[in-house]
């Protein structure tokens, strides 16, 4: 090998790690460092004032999240908010983005709207569906009782048997724009010629959509599904400011929970350990789903490249 | 927004309620100095107090030549969640706010705040004498007082008279029979945040400090033990309160100070009571929007005694707030205490009209008489218990609310709540 080019790739080397460096020391005091601490402690019975945690009980704090009727319903609700995302979210802005694909009258003003609440925190959002909830004053039961369903009025987020449910319908309000916006990039990106090709050869417009459409949004889909899945993981400022994981834990998630026992119990080696369980089911999730869901699209996503560029 | 009046974590905590998340970033310094002398932490983040409290530092620093105070006010929440961090890594205000009981018997056990029983001892005897007892850990003082309040039940006139009821009750029996002709009333009887847990938990202390005594609840701590005749019995009486449906719609979710919840139903007449402490008429002012509030309708009775109970019915149940000084400050921060806690301080901080005091002397500066009516009960007061929540270490508290919400909510009984609280205790 030329003499040149070796060292030219060993300073590249040197270069490389210098420009990452700072990202490095930065993923590491901000990411790595908790991690490990919390899973540190979370092996103690610790309050958390004072030094170092000293009274060591070993998994017992995991072996007692096992056994939490609340962390146990955190699962739950967590699994029913996954479902319920994937189910009624995801088609929903599939649904609105092919819509807003087509030639349509205002189209940019409704991608606008409809992306609007992903630009507002969590923290207004929930403010803002606590008035429209409110019992008394609240926009949702006025809106029924003007159009006359006023047996449908309801106690919304008083109510454990509906207060989930209102919970989903604001993360459903503040979040399927984004996946309408990132799923019309996705079919933006499937060529005409396509779609030309399919209704020159006779297809209809469900067979269109089923048999070139849908298989080549797929990719874009399974991102989709991916962010909606771990959002629902590890939602916490919606609950929190909406109904503070009430009432009697009928919305409660698992960050909550820990946030409950961290700040509320001072029982911070239980609260670590809520943190590492939910880390770890993110990350198991978040592998497998690449291992076995995403790969072909991570793989798919060069060789299309290669072929269209 | 009126002028929000603040009296206690309670109120901060369910008026601030839009969420810990938006106000943490809130909280930032509001240095009143530049040299590092005294950092002081406090609670009072609004009007009326927050001028008040920084009057006084200014007061004392120009009397003082040298000694700086810079001042941190934070809400509530905020508060909480960053003492965590700064006592986790050792290194607390040197004065703060605390609210004694369990959490501060958690720092000083953590060694966080110093013994001030011999600096105060000079001039304790200002303090009234039950007001200091929360901030004392076996038989030590580790906090100083400028706040003190109880709970009781607040109750509309007008609504009473309507269904015919012409004295507050006395006992248990005769409150059930309240409840009872106000519901034939067609009243709502009693205005409850079943959201925000604490209010709950109040019914389930009272009633276990009416019929087991105070020491009751001194000794179940002690023990680790809830499952007392007075803790089960107190579910038992309450669970019989439950039984009759006395609380607004939709009150498991309702806040305690929002618009649509406890205080604001009060406010606005649509219920006939609350049992809170005595923050309540300024809260149900602000959250009902009425100006004034119920005015002259609104009235204020003690909790009633329960037939056949040990406890005294002038037994108090409520709380304040505190300063507990650092391990790091300097004598200066505990001559400042010793400062805003003299009487011509206290009347300033009574005039605003969102402070009990707890200097003796400075009860006359309270111009309402609901007001007055509480720190007279107070004054008379045979024992006093703070809240359980705060009394016990702060698992418990929180494992005491949560059940008794449950219990309220027809989730569980008596007994249930009182072993769920045993569990905890004894973790």
């Amino acid at each position: 090998m030329d003499r040149n080019l070796r060292r030219r790739r060993i300073s590249d080397r040197i270069t490389i790690g210098l420009f990452m460096l700072p990202a490095l020391v930065l993923f590491g005091v901000l990411v790595v460092v908790p991690i490990l601490v919390a899973a540190y402690t979370s092996l103690f019975r610790w309050n958390g004032f004072g030094g170092l945690p000293t009274d060591f009980i070993g998994l017992d704090n995991f072996v007692r999240l096992l056994d939490d009727p609340v962390f146990i319903g955190d699962l739950r609700r967590g699994a029913l908010l996954v479902v319920l995302s994937v189910t009624v979210q995801l088609p929903l802005a599939l649904g609105l983005a092919l819509l807003l694909n087509q030639k349509l009258r205002g189209r940019a003003v409704y991608r606008v709207l409809f992306f609007a609440p992903y630009v507002l925190s969590e923290v207004i959002t929930a403010v803002l569906f606590d008035m429209v909830f409110s019992q008394n004053r609240g926009l949702a039961n006025h809106v029924l009782r003007l159009v006359g369903l006023e047996g449908l009025s309801s106690t919304w987020l008083s109510d454990p048997s509906t207060v989930l449910y209102s919970v989903f319908l604001v993360m459903t309000w503040k979040y399927f724009g984004f996946h309408m916006i990132l799923l019309l990039a996705g079919r933006q990106n499937i060529p005409r010629e396509l779609h030309e090709a399919a209704a020159t050869d006779g297809a209809g417009g469900w067979q269109i959509f089923r048999h070139v459409t849908l298989p080549l949004l797929a990719p874009t889909i399974r991102i989709s599904m991916f962010l909606a899945v771990i959002g629902s993981i590890q939602l916490f400022d919606l609950v929190w400011v909406l109904t503070g994981g009430g009432p009697l834990n009928a919305s409660e998630t698992m960050a909550v929970t820990m946030f409950q026992y961290g700040f509320r119990r001072f029982e911070v080696g239980y609260a670590s350990a809520i943190s590492i369980a939910m880390f770890l089911i993110s990350l198991t999730f978040a592998v497998l789903y690449q291992r076995f869901i995403l790969r072909r699209d991570l793989e798919g996503a060069m060789t299309t490249m290669g072929d269209q560029r | 927004m009126a002028t929000p009046i603040h009296l206690s974590r309670r109120t901060l905590l369910s008026l601030a309620g839009l969420g810990a998340g938006a106000v943490a970033l809130g909280g930032c310094g509001d240095s009143g100095s530049d040299s590092a002398g005294i950092e002081w932490w406090h609670i009072q983040n609004t009007d009326p107090m927050l001028p008040v409290w920084a009057a006084f530092a200014e007061e004392f620093q120009a009397q003082n030549e040298g000694v700086g105070i810079t001042i941190t006010p934070l809400e509530n929440e905020a508060f909480k969640a960053r003492l965590t961090t700064v006592t986790q890594a050792g290194d607390p205000p040197d004065i703060y706010h605390t609210w004694g009981g369990g959490v501060l018997r958690q720092q000083v056990e953590a060694g966080l705040c110093q013994d001030i029983t011999d600096a105060v001892a000079p001039w304790r005897d200002i303090l009234q004498p039950a007001s200091t007892l929360p901030y004392e850990i076996d038989g030590r003082l580790y906090g100083v007082p400028f706040d003190i309040g109880m709970v009781g039940f607040w109750y509309n006139k007008a609504l009473f008279a309507d269904a015919g009821i012409t004295a507050p009750p006395q006992t248990w029996a005769e409150y059930l029979e309240v409840v009872g002709r106000l519901k034939s009333a067609g009243i709502t009887p009693i205005a409850l945040a079943g959201g925000e847990k604490w209010p709950g938990h109040y019914y389930w202390a009272y009633l276990a400090m009416r019929i087991g005594g105070i020491e009751a609840l001194s000794q179940a701590a002690e023990d680790d033990n809830f499952t007392t005749p007075a803790f089960i019995g107190a579910g038992e009486r309450l669970a019989e309160l439950v039984a009759l449906e006395p609380f607004q719609e939709g009150f498991l979710g309702a806040s305690y100070g929002q618009p649509d919840g406890q205080a604001a139903a009060m406010g606005n007449g649509d219920a006939a009571m609350e049992l809170m402490g005595q923050w309540a008429p300024a809260v149900q002012e602000e959250a009902s929007g009425v100006e004034g509030g119920l005015g002259t309708d609104l009235g204020f009775f003690p909790f009633p005694a329960v037939d056949g109970g040990q406890g005294s019915a002038s037994d108090a149940f409520g709380g304040g707030g505190g300063f507990a000084i650092g391990r790091d400050a300097s004598p200066d921060a505990i001559r400042f205490l010793e400062f805003i806690s003299q009487v011509d301080k206290q009347r300033r901080a009574v005039a605003t009209g969102a402070f009990l005091p707890v200097t003796i002397g400075a009860e006359d500066a309270i111009e309402d008489p609901n007001l007055a009516a509480v720190a007279e009960t107070l004054a008379n007061a045979s024992n006093f218990q703070l809240y359980l929540d705060q009394a016990y270490a702060p698992a418990v508290g929180q494992e005491v609310n949560d059940r008794v919400a449950e219990l309220i909510a027809g989730q569980m009984t008596p007994e249930q709540v009182a072993e769920a609280v045993t569990v905890v205790a004894q973790r």
